[in-house]
């Protein structure tokens, strides 16, 4: 089998990390060889699988020797569950230097360096905005082949999920990288199936997953650890099961995104009623003072 | 002024009309703008040359232009002797601009003057990633322990600091704070502005915010105290005019920044007056003294006998009448100079005709020196001027003469080819160009590695060098042997 490649990007605290991380985990079940590229400063796209957070990121460990060409991949590369490879790039504390210019420099690092080399998947968990040309390098020169973009039913992660359809629209023309759908996290909004199933066919892609909401995955987390592995039996692991194999077969059938306007997706957002018309908003206005001016007359 | 003549204004404007016509629509309607013939106004001996100026270049016309790194690294700051001017970032920009100005200066090179040394940051992938401001810090500390004798460092940003949010400043305070020294950083990066003009404007207002807003120094002023502004000392030029106001009786407690100290800048506040030679490159500094101080500031011109004469009355009358007497001693002092060198050289150079394209304020301020040898300015242009710049070049230049703003390589071309004057005077890109369409050659930017030219003692100078130029043998080689008639 060829190497696939598969990015999962997302609005910030959306759950990506642990959504790939469990994903992965069971894709792993499966038999894959699995690399994982975490590309956030904050290096905390591996810590589930490893059990602990990877210290040794590209970039600290580049920095502390002088540049990259003094690395090796055995330096930044661990083994974590079941033979997953996990890489960190790093970067720098907030508020300095270019963490952009970062991740470039770190996956340029492990691809020539043969980290691509021996596995079936690799997969790239990016920080929340795709804020420069840096965050979106998984997504240029033939990377990653399939985005997958985790969201719930809050309008910011529907905002979020759009812009970043049109990150991937301005590179499908010149590199192949095509949507491989949308991973909804459950967040218990209104009618949030029906709305990411509506985003996912505006979008021109399907919704590959709704996982639903469940405590067992924090539990899990506290433990520096994945549902597959703090509680293989349970419904939660299942749901991730079945998420990895929806992408696992879902090889070649991603597609280019067609990100609609502000404008579509605030009406939609009001036709489900998660944004409330001009006309909606007076009137529940009008009726909040109507009650509290009666209760003052009371 | 000195002669009395006119250039051929249809044959100028029929010349800008065929060379427009070379371009693409949108492309020859933005470059109409920049291009023009200078006319009679109501105001008797000044010409109108206004033309749109400091805007951006059109992309692929090779414009000359630099950028606002080299405005405050490669001209405000770099002549500044007794300071290190680290060029932060990336090797390319300080090692490539390395000594290009030929900014003289007297010192010991590495002990007491650092101008002719190139000081980078040297910025590599780690630097971008994680910020230079740790690498910056050392630096100085290193900085300071290699050269003791150092007066202050600048930090001349290049491209990469403003992009990664470098705090500069920070570290500056913090520098100052430990070392007890000057440390100036200054926000050139070079994609600011259109040009290098910004990066002047930059480099005066770190002046201003980090120089003297630290305190001006106690200092001993007399009443005829001047900062001689804007000679950066090309070639020596400050040295003659310094020499000419100093004869006049005048002190001059500041020269900037040719030949520059920092002691000097600091204590500029405390002058009678300041004398601006390059108005557009230190204007913004001149303004605020006057604002802040009260002190006024004159324009002179010290290229050529007849400017010379005026600049020095010019400035004289700012002052009681034993300065105003000094002037004219002066002037009639060096008359007999003058005269040699007329005699010598205007039979020679009588008639000629010169095409100019230069940066700050020769464009205009080279035009009557010119004139003074019997020569002739017919086309004149700025490559990063301002609409003040050519309002002044209307005091210059004749009607006809033909104005061309950030000349594309195209038009310049195109110009000297169809005009064939007997003198182009432009920068190092220009000449080699220039001189294989047989037409004689003048550096004007680096006065071809020769200099001075100011004052009377550079005006014998510059008119051995034009006569050099011009009647030079080679150019009766041009034509094959078996093909001349």
């Amino acid at each position: 089998m060829s190497l696939r490649q598969i990015a999962f990007y997302g609005k910030g605290g959306i759950g990506k990390s642990t959504t790939s991380q469990n994903t992965l985990a069971a894709l792993v079940e499966m038999g894959q060889k699995i690399l994982i590229v975490g590309c956030d400063p904050k290096a905390d796209s591996t810590r589930l699988i490893l059990g602990c957070k990877l210290q040794d990121t590209v970039l600290h460990l580049a920095a502390k020797a002088g540049s990259v060409e003094d690395l090796e991949l055995e330096d930044v590369m661990k083994i974590g569950y079941k033979g997953i490879k996990c890489t960190e790039s790093g970067g720098p504390e907030p508020g300095v230097g270019c963490a952009g210019r970062g991740v470039i420099t770190a996956i340029n690092f492990l691809e020539e360096n043969g980290a691509y080399d021996d596995v079936d998947y690799v997969s790239y968990d990016v920080l929340g905005d795709v804020v420069c040309g840096g965050f979106a390098m998984p997504i240029r020169e033939n990377k990653a082949q399939e985005i997958y973009i985790v969201m719930s039913g809050e309008m910011m992660a529907l905002f979020a999920a759009n812009n970043i359809s049109k990150g991937i629209l301005k590179y499908a023309g010149s590199g192949g990288v095509r949507l491989g759908g949308l991973v909804c996290n459950e967040r218990q909004t209104d009618r949030e199936v029906e709305l990411a199933e509506a985003l996912a066919k505006r979008l021109n892609t399907q919704l590959i997953h709704f996982v639903p909401r469940a405590n067992i995955v924090q539990h899990a987390e506290l433990r520096r650890q994945t549902v597959i592995e703090y509680a293989p039996d349970s419904a939660q692991a299942e749901e991730y099961r079945q998420l990895a194999q929806k992408i696992h077969a879902n090889a070649g059938k991603g597609t280019i995104p067609t990100p609609i306007t502000m404008e579509e997706l605030e009406d939609m957002l009001i036709e489900f009623g998660i944004m409330k018309t001009d006309e909606q908003a007076l009137a529940e206005l009008a009726a909040k003072e109507a009650s509290l001016c009666s209760s003052g007359a009371a | 002024m000195s002669l009395d003549y006119t250039n051929d204004t249809a044959a100028a404007e029929a010349l800008i009309k065929e060379v427009l016509d070379a371009y693409p629509e949108k492309s020859g309607k933005r470059r109409a703008k920049h291009l023009s013939v200078a006319k009679a106004t109501e105001e008797e001996g000044v010409t109108g040359c206004g033309v749109k100026s400091n805007i951006k270049s059109i992309p692929g016309v090779m414009t000359i232009r630099g950028c606002a790194y080299a405005g405050s690294k490669g001209v405000v700051w770099g002549p500044v002797k007794d300071m290190v001017h680290i060029s932060h970032g990336p090797v390319g920009c300080g090692h490539y601009s390395w000594s290009q100005r030929r900014n003289y200066f007297n010192g010991t090179v590495g002990i007491d003057s650092f101008v002719t040394m190139q000081v980078t940051s040297d910025f590599q992938e780690r630097d971008i990633v994680f910020g230079g401001d740790k690498n910056l810090d050392a630096m100085i500390d290193e900085l300071d322990v290699m050269f003791p004798l150092n007066k202050g460092i600048s930090i001349q940003s290049e491209c990469p600091i403003g992009l990664i949010g470098d705090d500069i400043e920070a570290v500056a305070k913090k520098k100052h704070k430990e070392t007890g020294k000057t440390i100036v950083p200054v926000r050139c990066e070079g994609f600011r502005g259109v040009s290098q003009s910004l990066g002047h404007h930059i480099a005066n207002d770190a002046i201003r915010d980090w120089v003297f807003e630290k305190g001006v120094p106690e200092f001993e002023t007399g009443p005829y105290d001047v900062n001689l502004i804007a000679d950066y000392n090309i070639g020596g030029d400050a040295w003659p005019s310094r020499k000419l106001l100093e004869e006049m009786g005048l002190r001059v407690i500041g020269m900037w920044s040719g030949d520059a100290t920092l002691a000097e800048m600091a204590r500029a506040p405390k002058a009678k007056l300041n004398l601006i030679h390059c108005y557009r490159s230190m204007n913004y500094i001149c303004r605020h003294m006057e604002e802040k101080y009260g002190i006024s500031w004159v324009e002179y011109n010290f290229f050529g006998p007849t400017q010379i004469a005026a600049s020095l009355r010019k400035i004289a009358a700012q002052f009681d009448e034993t300065i105003q007497a000094n002037a004219e001693k002066v002037i009639a002092k060096y008359e007999a100079l003058v005269a040699d060198v007329v005699a010598k050289y205007k039979p020679r150079l009588d008639g000629k005709t010169v095409m100019l394209y230069v940066g700050g304020l020769r464009p205009r301020h080279v035009t009557n020196a010119y004139e003074d040898l019997g020569m002739k300015v017919i086309g004149t242009g700025y490559e990063f001027g301002h609409n003040d710049d050519y309002q002044r070049t209307g005091h210059y230049v004749k009607e006809g003469t033909l104005i061309y703003d950030d000349v594309t390589g195209y038009e310049l071309e195109k110009f000297i080819e169809k005009i064939r004057p007997d003198l182009v005077g432009s920068g190092i890109k220009e000449k080699y160009a220039t001189q294989k369409m047989g037409v004689p050659f003048r550096q004007m930017h680096s006065w071809d590695y020769s200099g001075p030219y100011h004052g009377y003692d550079g005006f014998a100078i510059f008119a051995r060098d034009m006569d050099m130029a011009i009647n030079s043998p080679v150019w009766n080689k041009f034509k094959a042997p078996w093909k001349a008639a």
